[in-house]
């Protein structure tokens, strides 16, 4: 396998503040491999470098085999990209906006009229490419400008928060669009996404971000299988939980166990035949327990595993970091 | 894997698909091209027109076989042009934070062809935004010196969009974000419109404005305009024409460097 992107102690420093923190890694050709973290963990940044947009302060990067920073053209040739943002021009049609694209790439009109035709129909886009951008809905926008990333026959595409704002239903056809293309025209995929289910559901392997750091990367089933394979949940309510947790050490089937916000959180070995033991362990030791449960290991878990925190609370922190930083600038 | 094309300086199709999309977005548009000629037209209608109502002879300025409509209508296409290459040349800016642009920019075009293209599509609809007014005056009862005179006023339109085109990168990829921009924008451009010599003719005033008009690129373009269309203007038309051909060259490529400069920072 050829890796198609590399990534070498990787930094970028916006006036002090580091974005991207020593990062390294490849991405083989062929796969779909998710950044994943929540906002402000550095992932579009690595995104506008490794399109070109934004240079790097240290580290060198290379995509497709070339250098992003000295062979700027060389990389764009072979890249596509989908923006967080949507950046379609509502004015014009869908089939306008394809065209254009592809009049940037060089394409002459035989094959531009090609390939529109090639990834409308990819895309089920057909019947629906002369109507002006405005008057499709969000998810119609997203797929034609998924269309258009995907006009040039990039090697590598970009998709930035894909599904960012779309409703449920349709995300998930999105998904299994982006699976296809990659599965017929075998383009690689690099998605960041602060959507746990969405890099489950598609990615080969993910990374892990936390603060411009990578803390973790591998394939979903690794990371969920890091955290034990059955996971319990256990809430009490008459005591606090270092004394059940010192208690708890003496069973021999439970492998870890973490306090999470009021709640113990255990790996344990075997199944559903742990909570009536663990029911019978705790009316022994004068606990009582107000709520319980069993469940299989998620990205979810994982990544609370590895980042000690749910997403959610990493993105309220974000939150609370930016407004500090806005008001100490001033801007 | 296909063969890398060293981009070119001038790059003629992305030149052009980025004029012909600004073609479509105007024409597309109907509401914008009527809201930018709505205010030149009040100015005319209601300004132009009823001062024109003053018999000549009892301005004392006023260029012989010229009423103020005449006299006013080249600084209303003036105008015109200014507002909308001005736009033009700064709505790069946001083009290029929420539109089209972004995804330009991450293709293999050379930067200098992709602003190329965007200036002359702007360019295009201004001039087409100022033939409008042209009509609008010449409707009103504004007489037309000559045809000759006529094509040449639409050379001093290129001159004036090249040059404000410029003027509106310049600031635009300098001053950085939107809102910063619209209020700056205004105090910039009114000023440089009202001391352009469209209301009031250079000759007539103090020595202190006079040097103020000077400086002022709109000046010649007015007075150009004014040259060509109607007659009665304060410089020869070749010191308006070389003035403004050196300001729309510098103006223009200066904004064309700075926007090629923005590549990845």
């Amino acid at each position: 396998m050829n890796s198609i992107i590399e990534i070498e102690n990787l930094t970028k420093e916006f006036n002090g503040f580091v974005a991207v923190d020593h990062i390294s890694l490849s991405v083989e050709e062929g796969e779909i491999f998710g950044f994943l973290g929540p906002n402000g963990a550095g992932k579009t940044t690595i995104t506008k470098i490794l399109c070109t947009i934004l240079n790097p302060t240290s580290g060198t990067v290379k995509v497709c085999g070339y250098d992003v920073t000295q062979e700027r053209d060389s990389v764009r040739t072979c890249i596509g990209i989908v923006f967080q943002d949507s950046c379609i021009d509502k004015f014009l049609t869908g089939k306008e906006n394809l065209d254009f694209h592809a009049r940037m790439y060089h394409m002459d009109r035989r094959i531009r009229e090609r390939r529109i035709a090639e990834v409308l129909d990819l895309l089920d886009l057909k019947g629906k490419e002369n109507i002006k951008i405005s008057d499709c809905s969000g998810g119609i926008q997203r797929r034609f400008e998924v269309a258009r990333g995907f006009m040039n026959h990039p090697k590598a595409l970009f998709l930035d928060e894909p599904t960012l704002g779309l409703d449920i239903q349709t995300r998930r056809s999105l998904w299994d669009y982006i699976r296809m293309l990659n599965e017929k025209e075998g383009t690689t995929i690099i998605l960041t996404t602060h959507y746990i289910e969405e890099t489950d559901y598609l990615c080969h392997r993910v990374a892990i971000m936390e603060q411009g750091k990578i803390v973790a990367l591998d394939t979903p089933e690794k990371l969920k299988g890091v955290v034990g394979s059955n996971l319990l949940s256990l809430q009490i309510a008459n005591s606090d939980d270092t004394n059940l947790l010192n208690s708890l050490k003496e069973l021999a089937w439970i492998k870890n166990v973490e306090v999470h916000n009021g709640s113990l959180e255990m790996s344990i070995a075997g199944r559903d035949e742990r909570i009536p033991q663990l029911v019978e362990f705790a009316d022994e030791h004068g606990f009582i327990i107000t709520a319980i449960d069993l469940h299989q290991p998620s990205l979810e878990d994982a990544f609370l595993h590895y980042t000690g925190r749910t997403i959610r609370e990493e993105e309220e922190d974000t939150k609370e970091l930016r407004k500090a930083r806005m008001i100490r600038g001033g801007k | 894997m296909q063969a890398v094309r060293a981009t070119k300086f001038i790059d003629p199709l992305p030149i052009y698909t980025m004029w012909l999309r600004q073609m479509k977005r105007f024409l597309r548009v109907k509401a914008r091209l009527a809201s930018s000629i709505l205010m030149p037209f009040l100015f005319l209608a209601f300004l132009g027109l009823p001062l024109s109502f003053i018999p000549a002879r009892e301005i004392q300025w006023m260029p012989v076989g010229l009423n103020f409509l005449d006299f006013l209508a080249p600084g209303i296409v003036g105008m015109t042009l200014l507002f909308a290459a001005t736009m033009s040349g700064a709505s790069v800016i946001w083009d290029k934070e929420f539109g089209f642009l972004k995804e330009v920019l991450v293709a293999p075009v050379n930067r200098f062809s992709i602003i190329l293209g965007r200036s002359l599509g702007g360019m295009t609809t201004a001039v087409i935004q100022a033939l409008i007014i042209v009509a609008i005056a010449v409707a009103m009862g504004v007489k037309i010196s000559s045809v000759s005179g006529f094509f040449l006023s639409i050379v001093f339109m290129i001159l004036i969009c090249a040059t404000f085109t410029g003027f509106g990168l310049i600031l635009a990829t300098k001053l950085g974000d939107m809102e910063g921009f619209m209020s700056i924008m205004n105090l910039i451009i009114m000023p440089i419109f009202f001391l352009s010599g469209a209301f009031f003719p250079l000759q007539a005033m103090p020595a202190w404005l006079r040097y103020i008009m000077y400086v002022n690129p709109l000046t010649y373009g007015v007075d150009g305009l004014r040259g060509t269309l109607v007659g009665g203007a304060a410089f020869p038309l070749w010191l308006d024409f070389t003035v403004l051909l050196i300001l729309s060259i510098v103006l223009a490529g200066l904004g064309a460097y700075f926007f090629s400069k923005m590549e990845a920072d």
